[in-house]
């Protein structure tokens, strides 16, 4: 523990996130521990072949994903990548409706048609889950276009920010920069949050990407509010992120976050990590961010901690996510699968058309089953 | 004579070619030390140096564009895009840029580009990832465009895309990596680009397909009656298409199946189709068929054998052309 948390809360010390209450961070422990377990079972179900395609895990980057849901409110727009289990369920997923979506099945959140790096929630204002690296960081200044728009010109909305979610490698990608800069000549309520864990598949970031250890200069070279957060600890991302949203709501400007956070699985389930030891690896498992909030939400008062969590709650607490999960998994094994009649043939535009989908006429495809 | 997979055949001709050529330079995101996502270029880069196996940052606007500046100026690079999924955001370079510069420059510059990209499904995994989009580079005038499906054909056809002047897309279809193994020689061969091969001789219906499809068509003619006799054809070279072996078969058979895996509407059956009756008109018995994806994005894995053409769908298909 640093010596600054094993002081007594003062007014030196004091942070934004300590005048939340208990229950609020005992969420944030459950929300992130139902990440870890929900990934750790999905790493299981893909060895056994129930989960097909590429399937990326995100255990160890929890405190991201929900601390920074944590500063926005739930109508606020959230747009990412396709390492979006964790913050599928951050935002309110069920975790029966993420786990079905990689089982191929039609309870999937994305009628099991997308798979893992598909997962769309739009009642929790999750738009994605995308495959093409960057892609969706315009996306994310369009969302935020459109708040904007609603809140100023059409009235019909209060004003809300768009986060828009990337990896480290994906701020190599021309997409970004002309997001930045189009979020930035507009005026545009979005924060770029990348989650840096350091990696780009096997390509380590100073080898991928220049000038890497001041990549907020990017953002500043853009006009835009840039910070730089220590991702792992997730009061600190809250205590950083909140006061970030909170200005660009207000003054409807874009922000940057350069979010340092670690992956402990490989890039995919098929990566043979010959770029790093498991000496780094464990030396980032001893920062563990959800081991740490447990620490300091079961730490008495004069320790610096909140008292407010005994060993046998989350013991407890972690049983009931192992049973949720479990459940998940029963859920989407037991679900039935998309039937290929109609569902090969929806969903590619709002109206059935002419000769677009499968019959039982398979060889030609010219009865549409719809019409 | 070593039996190699696909993989192994394609890594030995990129190997063969750097040997003999320093021009010779592979940039792709993780071609290094990782050895790309489907490990082609594995061992290449400790055999060549990393300064000729470049890992390239995210950004294939960037690796094409600078690999079309490596060419124009006298280099033989060849860009590993991960997935066909992956070439939208490199599109401006390869049709505004790779497939023009000739023409823009009236024949003074030439791109001698090779463009190695993963195509096709069959492995489980969603759109982007699955895609077919030879149809759409076919469109663009400029390019060549070849998709092998045995590891014989792509070592010849890799060693001739990296010799051609002009830039070609070099499709390899994933699912077929490291699905069988065939005996590969070691020497410098080629197979010219644009010629098809006959795969099986026969009278009464021609089959043309290409990449991964040409082992499902193999399944369906197996599954026929032994009274039908199919030819079927392996374009190998979609552009430019080999249009005489085509025709010298349909006018044989009368009758004319084109199966592929990619979205039926203006794909490359329709194309073919035009060919064939502009051909083969007075020989035609019945009207081209095409076997093919749907309309729509491929969908992931529980649904993807259905979207894939496969023996059962191609056999209707022969069946309906022949009972015509
Ligand atoms: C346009 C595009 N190129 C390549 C890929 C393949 N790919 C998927 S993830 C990835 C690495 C991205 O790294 P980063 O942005 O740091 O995100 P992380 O995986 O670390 O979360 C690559 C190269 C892709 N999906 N899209
Ligand atoms: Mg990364």
């Amino acid at each position: 523990m640093t010596q600054a948390t094993s002081k007594p809360r003062n007014a030196d010390t004091a942070r934004l996130s300590d005048a939340l209450p208990n229950e609020t961070l005992l969420k944030w422990l459950y929300d992130m521990q139902l990440i870890r377990e929900f990934e750790a079972r999905t790493m299981q179900m893909y060895q056994q072949a129930k989960i097909g395609g590429f399937c990326h895990i995100y255990s160890g980057q929890e405190a991201s994903a929900v601390g920074c849901t944590a500063a926005v409110n739930h109508d606020d727009p959230i747009v990412l990548a396709y390492r979006d289990h964790g913050h599928a369920l951050a935002r309110g997923m069920h975790p029966a409706a993420c786990m079905a979506e990689m089982f191929g099945k039609l309870a999937g959140c994305a009628k099991g048609k997308g798979g893992s790096m598909h997962m769309f929630d739009k009642p929790n204002w999750l738009f994605g889950g995308h495959g093409i690296v960057s892609a969706q960081t315009p996306l994310g200044t369009g969302l935020a276009f459109a708040c904007r728009y609603q809140w100023e010109v059409m009235e019909t909305a209060k004003k809300r920010v768009c986060l828009t979610f990337l990896g480290d490698g994906a701020i190599d990608q021309g997409a970004f920069h002309e997001a930045q800069n189009l979020a930035s000549v507009f005026g545009i309520p979005v924060i770029y949050i990348i989650e840096n864990n350091g990696y780009s598949m096997g390509t380590a970031i100073h080898r991928h990407t220049a000038n890497c250890d001041r990549l907020t200069m990017r953002g500043e070279s853009y006009g835009i509010k840039s910070i730089e957060v220590d991702g792992l600890d997730i009061r600190n991302v809250y205590d950083q992120m909140k006061p970030l949203v909170d200005e660009c709501r207000d003054l409807q400007r874009p922000g940057f976050v350069d979010l340092k956070t670690y992956r402990y699985q490989g890039h995919s389930m098929s990566d043979p990590q010959k770029y790093r030891t498991k000496d780094e690896v464990e030396s980032f498992k001893e920062r563990d961010s959800i081991a740490n909030l447990a620490a300091h939400l079961m730490a008495q008062e004069d320790d610096g901690g909140r008292g407010c969590l005994t060993e046998d709650d989350w013991n407890t607490m972690q049983k009931d996510i192992r049973q949720i999960v479990m459940d998940a998994v029963a859920f989407a094994e037991q679900a039935a699968d998309p039937d290929p009649e109609k569902e090969l043939s929806t969903d590619t535009y709002a109206l059935p058309m002419k000769n677009l989908s499968p019959s039982e006429n398979y060889s030609h495809g010219t009865k549409n089953p719809l019409l | 004579m070593a039996k190699l997979t696909l993989v192994q055949a394609i890594n030995q001709a990129l190997d063969h070619e750097m040997t003999r050529d320093e021009r010779v330079v592979i940039l792709g995101e993780d071609v290094g030390p990782n050895g790309g996502v489907f490990r082609v270029t594995d061992g290449l880069a400790a055999k060549h140096g990393n300064h000729r196996v470049q890992n390239t940052p995210l950004d294939e606007s960037g690796i094409i564009g600078a690999a079309i500046g490596l060419a124009v100026a006298g280099m033989r690079p060849i860009a590993e895009l991960q997935f066909e999924g992956f070439m939208g955001p490199a599109y401006d370079q390869i049709v505004n840029h790779a497939a023009r510069y000739r023409n823009r420059t009236r024949g003074t510059i030439t791109v001698p580009l090779t463009i190695r990209v993963p195509v096709g499904g069959g492995i489980h995994a969603p759109e982007l990832h699955s895609d077919s989009p030879e149809a759409i580079y076919t469109h663009s005038p400029g390019l060549k465009v070849v998709m092998p499906c045995t590891p014989y054909d792509a070592k010849g056809l890799l060693l001739s895309a990296i010799r051609d002047p002009d830039p070609v897309i070099f499709f390899e279809p994933k699912r077929v990596y490291r699905s069988f193994r065939e005996e590969v020689p070691e020497e410098d061969y080629t197979i010219p680009i644009g010629e098809a091969k006959v795969i099986s001789d026969g009278d009464d219906l021609t089959v043309v397909t290409w990449g991964a499809s040409v082992f499902e068509c193999l399944e369906a003619i197996d599954n026929l009656p032994d009274d039908v006799s199919i030819e079927l054809i392996d374009l190998r070279t979609i552009d430019p298409i080999d249009i005489d072996c085509i025709a010298q078969s349909v006018q044989k058979t009368g009758r004319c199946v084109v199966v592929h895996e990619a979205p039926r509407t203006a794909g490359l059956g329709a194309e073919i189709s035009a060919l064939v009756q502009e051909h083969c008109f007075l020989h035609l018995e019945a009207p081209v068929q095409r076997v093919t994806g749907f309309d729509t994005v491929m969908p992931y894995y529980k649904l993807e054998l259905e979207y894939l053409p496969d023996a059962e769908r191609i056999g209707k298909g022969i069946a309906e052309c022949l009972a015509y």
